[in-house]
């Protein structure tokens, strides 16, 4: 795979950084919608080298970040309900819910695992025959495809005790629900590179025409962000606004007829609680009555009592866009990754934590 | 003997008795050890350093090495790092009820082939076997004792302004090599793991500069980690170029898939060196010329004000903060 270094190959960055320079005349603030994004910036430190002209703003593209206390809160109760193993992925370990974490009532003895791909947790089920094993299904159009085979194959393999907890989100509809909140104006999205591998390029193709948005869908090297802000730039300069790919490689204006098949087949949208947002119709996937008996919201009866957000924290108006960490009081002042408070302090692609990462005393 | 490990292995007896000698004593062999008293009777003079780790590896066998030579390497690395010669290492088993023996003779001689190559013995050991579930396999500790030249003082403490920052070699082989045969991530890697007793390069090290201040080997956590707690200890800032990092392209390649970032996966044959700057060229040649150190690189240096700060000029001509791992690498959902 040598693909790879080309992507970071700093004389060709470097003369796409003076293009962008030569080109940008109107101020522009362009939002990132990815966390991955978000770390590649901050990673290369592209903020540091782009013009005045640009400012770039994170967006809610971290699953662990916009996952509502309320859904966490569910995941916690079923961890502590006897026989039932709960398996997630390694970042929702760490999340605060309203009272205690998963890796908390983990200690306490319930039967929390982590796994790396949702097909871990079927093998879990097969595995442990008289327990009930329950997969938290988070993430975004990139993972849901991968839930929906793990159902399938829990169908075909007759398996009575997995179930999926799906707090599943989609993309679209909450970049929709921010632009129509009014709260950021933006003059160009970075759409995000693994979504749109599954969604396709057309899936952004809205926010072009009706809001007149610029939209280029970016990868994750360096290169691949450089380029996507210099189209964007080309395209404020211009006039344009159009859906455009800075990532060929990975993604077609289709997307990927295969995983939307299976997203399909066993999902339907649902309106959806999210960080700091609130509910967004048609923003969740929900499991089809046909594979209900695989719901966990179903099959169990969950009562994780009241939700309550942790004080001070405001991940909700980070996710948004209208705040930054900096502008947080807990930031590196009783939040950390070690002891965080909120969720975008807790994931490796949460805004928080990327600044505490790379950004913090950078005066950026 | 049963091809598996029973309690009765561990409890003092018959059975216990044969393991040690056929297991342990006939492989790792030395007149030391063979004695078989309570404890190992040595003789040593001068300064000596010590050190002890518990190794805890999954999977027990991957690409490149195994918990055995694992637990050696790792305290003759430790030793090293102080400057010190490997002479005499402890090697103590916690064997899970019904691990296979034939895995654990591999083990063994692992641990023989690694002892021998840094020229150290090992002279004492102990082996406890408990209940299915009680442990994860097998786990193993091992203590060292080595040698330090009289007036050597190499130290994390010793950084100086002006001092180069020397690596010897591409960073993440080991923890992305242990992490392609993890369960549930298993994706298909040539890479093995660095893992390798480094005190043969750092005797080198030693015999061409007397200017060498700080030696350290990156493993868990990181270069990232290893850099910071040499400029928290040293009160310094250090400086490193992302252009020199040497980095192999699965390392890369996988780094990228899992959303890691190279400065914080894990090595076990890799040490950061600071050297005085009129010997670093021929402190990096030195490691050039030793079978573990061929990629050596000079990475950055030391500088005055922001203590204990470690930046990375980027590819893109950009500054960043090189922070210390924190929690658990995990990889990414998204």
């Amino acid at each position: 795979m040598k693909f790879l270094s080309e992507f970071r190959d700093g004389r060709l960055a470097k003369g796409v950084v003076s293009q962008i320079h030569r080109r940008s005349e109107t101020p522009a603030r362009f939002m990132e919608f990815c966390g991955g994004h978000t770390v590649t910036i901050f990673r290369y430190g592209i903020r540091q080298i782009l013009p005045a002209t640009i400012e770039m703003l994170s967006g809610p593209g971290c699953p662990v970040c916009v996952t509502a206390n309320a859904d966490l809160d569910k995941a916690i109760a079923l961890a502590q309900t006897p026989g039932v193993i709960v398996t997630t992925f390694g970042d929702m370990l760490k999340v605060p819910g309203s009272d205690l974490s998963l890796q908390e009532v983990k200690a306490e003895g319930a039967d929390v695992r982590m796994v790396y791909s949702t097909m871990d947790a079927v093998h879990i089920a097969e595995e442990n025959p008289s327990k009930r094993v329950v997969f938290l299904g988070i993430g975004f159009e990139t993972t849901a495809p991968t839930v929906a085979a793990s159902i399938l194959h829990a169908e075909e393999k007759h398996l009575k005790n997995y179930y999926v907890l799906s707090v599943h989100k989609l993309c679209p509809p909450v970049i929709k629900a921010l632009l129509d909140s009014g709260e950021v104006n933006l003059d160009g999205l970075i759409c995000p590179g693994h979504v749109s591998a599954v969604i396709g390029s057309r899936a952004w193709d809205f926010i072009a025409r009706d809001y007149a948005i610029p939209c280029v869908v970016s990868g994750f090297e360096p290169l691949d962000v450089l380029q996507c802000v210099d189209m964007l730039v080309t395209q404020v300069e211009e006039g344009n606004s159009k859906v455009e790919i800075a990532y060929r490689r990975g993604v077609r204006p289709e997307g990927n007829p295969e995983a939307l098949r299976l997203m399909d087949e066993v999902f339907e949208a649902c309106p959806a609680q999210w960080r700091g947002m609130g509910t967004i119709p048609d923003s969740g996937l929900k499991l089809r009555s046909t594979y209900q008996h695989f719901d966990a919201e179903y099959a169990f009866d969950i009562d994780p009592g009241p939700t309550r957000e942790p004080q001070g924290c405001i991940c909700g108006d980070i996710l948004r866009g209208v705040k930054t960490p900096l502008d947080c009081r807990l930031f590196d002042n009783g939040c950390t990754p070690e002891d965080p408070v909120g969720p975008c302090m807790v994931s490796s692609e949460g805004s928080c934590a990327t600044y505490y990462l790379y950004g913090r005393n950078s005066g950026r | 003997m049963a091809d598996r490990i029973l309690l009765a292995h561990g409890s003092g007896g018959k059975l216990a008795h044969d393991l040690v000698q056929e297991m342990f004593v006939d492989v790792l062999g030395n007149p030391i050890l063979a004695k078989l008293d309570d404890a190992a009777i040595f003789t040593a003079s001068g300064r000596l350093a010590f050190t002890t780790d518990s190794y805890v590896v999954t999977p027990i066998f991957f690409p490149g090495g195994d918990i055995g030579k694992l637990a050696v390497c790792g305290t003759v690395n430790d030793l090293a790092m102080s400057g010190a010669r490997p002479l005499y290492l402890s090697l103590s088993f916690i064997i899970e009820e019904g691990f296979p023996q034939k895995d654990l003779e591999e083990i063994v001689n692992s641990v023989k082939e690694a002892t021998d190559e840094a020229g150290a013995m090992i002279v004492t050991g102990d082996t406890k076997v408990v209940d299915q579930g009680s442990a994860d396999r097998l786990y193993i500790n091992t203590a060292g004792v080595g040698a330090v030249a009289p007036g050597l003082n190499i130290s994390g403490s010793n950084a100086q302004p002006g001092d180069k920052v020397l690596l010897s070699g591409p960073i993440g082989d080991h923890g992305i090599a242990v992490m392609s045969k993890r369960e549930g991530f298993s994706f298909s890697t040539k890479l093995e793991s660095d893992c390798a007793p480094l005190n043969d390069m750092v005797a080198d090290m030693l015999a061409a500069s007397s200017n060498i201040h700080c030696l350290r080997d990156p493993t868990r956590g990181g270069l990232a980690t290893t850099l910071n707690e040499l400029a928290k200890q040293s009160e310094i800032k250090i400086i490193i170029e992302e252009e020199q990092l040497p980095v192999h392209d699965e390392v890369l390649a996988a780094c990228e898939m899992l959303g890691f970032d190279p400065l914080y996966v894990a090595n076990e044959g890799k040490l950061v060196a600071v050297v005085a700057a009129p010997d670093a060229e021929r402190v990096l040649n030195t490691m050039r010329k030793t079978r573990y150190g061929k990629e050596a690189v000079i990475l950055g240096e030391v500088v005055e004000g922001d203590s204990g700060r470690v930046v990375m000029k980027t590819h893109l001509g950009a500054t960043r903060i090189v922070d210390m791992l924190v929690g658990d690498l995990l990889p990414r959902i998204c």
